[in-house]
């Protein structure tokens, strides 16, 4: 059955997410409890705030090991949102702390643009490039979502892009290495596009339930 | 796809009821919030901005058992603001479901609030409300407390602190422009742009959709924030909630755009 935990780590605005999951119909919870954690199917890393201080709650709460045992020995659908996605990679300019690394990626800031209609934090509805294998995208013209944030995930491989987006540059807005997912836009805060996507992520089976069936 | 400038409802509360002003003044009744969220919901609004316009008179804090129920039926971006005096006041709304609170006296009276809660959830979710009141010369004045008290601070120096206290986004209202109609005060938006280096959202006047167009060109406005338009209808302002649609204001930016490189 799917049971969703929604990593409580003190870092942002939970609420929304919750609201979203509920309105698609899923049991989830919000903790930072192993055990629960255990039980769980699926686990959405939500996150407003500095790389620094999510990377530090995350160890306070005991969650690096938890998060490893349950994402990577075995291998549960995972989904960083925002910051839980640039949490992903090695490293930030953002801070100093290393990152989960389980993407081979940088996070870089968002260099100044000169026109004025491209101010930092990029904040807006913006569309998603997705690549055409990616389980997470509908694919389609009208598909939008919203972004808030001033940093974005450089990947090293092209194969853990699952889309991009443009805003003065083009940067990657999703990413996907087996069971490991993260966007960069918000899709509890993005009308039906990002319902029917987290729709899509709850769909993801663990990699193992696939290999026996 | 062309990225459009997010066109944002203001929805002001006033006891649990949704009420418009004029010029802060007079609030006449529109209708049942929730009722009218969930068509604003519908519509697929870009983004969402509740401000309950008595909730500083009273001195109690925000209605955060209401707001709650509000952000469940939202699936787009939101904003609270009023009575907002407490880093907890806005843990409490974020714990909600709000994504970004909006200060306006406190913004004055303790800047410092706006750094501690930009410290823990990024100045992306600090808005200030600079509501502003016209004076002689084209200067302005900000105003706090639901437009009863002057800001004594030059107008620009004000909108520069509460950036750098750690305001992420400001909302620039014009009081004299409140429930008029009449088309932004573009003057006040380009003011308050020239002197800021975050998202600016335009408030106070729209009375068409060629405004929103107006606030993003002119007045270099990232957003372009209505009440009146979005839930009035005709010269008797009937209710009529309504939100324009994406094709044609993609069509309207367009247009716009290929006028530019036209000329250019």
């Amino acid at each position: 059955m799917t049971q969703v935990a929604v990593i409580d780590y003190g870092m942002g605005n939970t609420g929304s997410l919750l609201n979203m999951l509920r309105r698609i119909g899923v049991a989830a919870i919000l903790t930072h409890e192993k055990e629960q954690l255990a039980s769980c199917s699926h686990f959405i890393l939500p996150g407003v705030g500095s790389f620094d201080s999510a990377m530090t709650n995350l160890k306070n709460r005991d969650l690096l090991c938890s998060l490893q045992e349950c994402v990577i020995d075995s291998q549960k659908p995972f989904l960083g949102i925002c910051l839980g996605m640039q949490l992903l990679a090695h490293s930030s300019e953002e801070g100093q702390l290393p990152g989960l690394g389980w993407i081979d990626a940088a996070v870089k800031k968002f260099p100044a643009f000169s026109d004025p209609a491209l101010p930092v934090p990029h904040m807006s509805w913006n569309s998603a490039e997705s690549s055409p294998n990616s389980d997470l995208f509908a694919h389609s013209a009208e598909e939008r979502f919203y972004f808030v944030h001033s940093y974005y995930m450089a990947c090293e491989h092209e194969s853990d892009i699952a889309a991009t987006t443009e805003y003065g540059i083009t940067f990657t807005s999703a990413v996907n290495r087996n069971n490991i997912f993260g966007v960069q836009f918000h899709p509890e805060k993005s009308h039906r596009f990002g319902k029917e996507l987290l729709s899509r992520f709850l769909d993801v089976k663990k990699v193992a339930d696939d290999q026996t069936t | 796809m062309i990225r459009l400038p997010r066109i944002i409802p203001i929805l002001q509360l006033s006891k649990r009821q949704l009420v418009k002003t004029i010029r802060f003044r007079k609030p006449t009744y529109v209708g049942d919030p929730m009722n009218i969220l969930r068509i604003f919901n519908d519509k697929e609004v870009d983004e969402l901005v509740i401000l309950d316009i008595d909730a500083h008179r009273n001195e109690r804090g925000p209605d955060t058992d209401y707001i709650q129920q509000v952000a469940a039926e939202c699936f787009m971006p939101i904003t609270y603001g009023g009575g907002i005096t407490s880093l907890e006041h806005a843990d409490e709304l974020f714990a909600a479901g709000v994504d970004k609170v909006c200060l306006n006296t406190s913004a004055y009276t303790q800047p410092e609030l706006l750094t501690s809660i930009a410290n823990k959830y990024g100045s992306q979710a600090v808005v200030v409300s600079v509501d502003a009141r016209k004076r002689m010369f084209g200067t302005y004045t900000a105003v706090i407390r639901g437009a009863t008290q002057n800001v004594r601070l030059k107008f620009a120096d004000y909108v520069r602190r509460c950036q750098n206290q750690g305001c992420g986004e400001i909302l620039v209202n014009s009081v004299d422009r409140d429930g008029i109609m009449s088309g932004y005060d573009l003057n006040l938006i380009k003011t308050v742009t020239d002197h800021s280096c975050v998202p600016v959202v335009a408030c106070g006047g729209a009375a068409t959709n060629l405004d929103f167009l107006s606030a993003v060109k002119e007045g270099n406005a990232a957003a372009a924030a209505a009440a009146s338009i979005f839930v009035f209808q005709g010269p008797h302002r009937a209710v009529l909630v309504s939100y324009p649609d994406r094709k044609h204001i993609m069509e309207m930016f367009d247009d716009n755009c290929r006028q530019c490189q036209n000329v250019a």
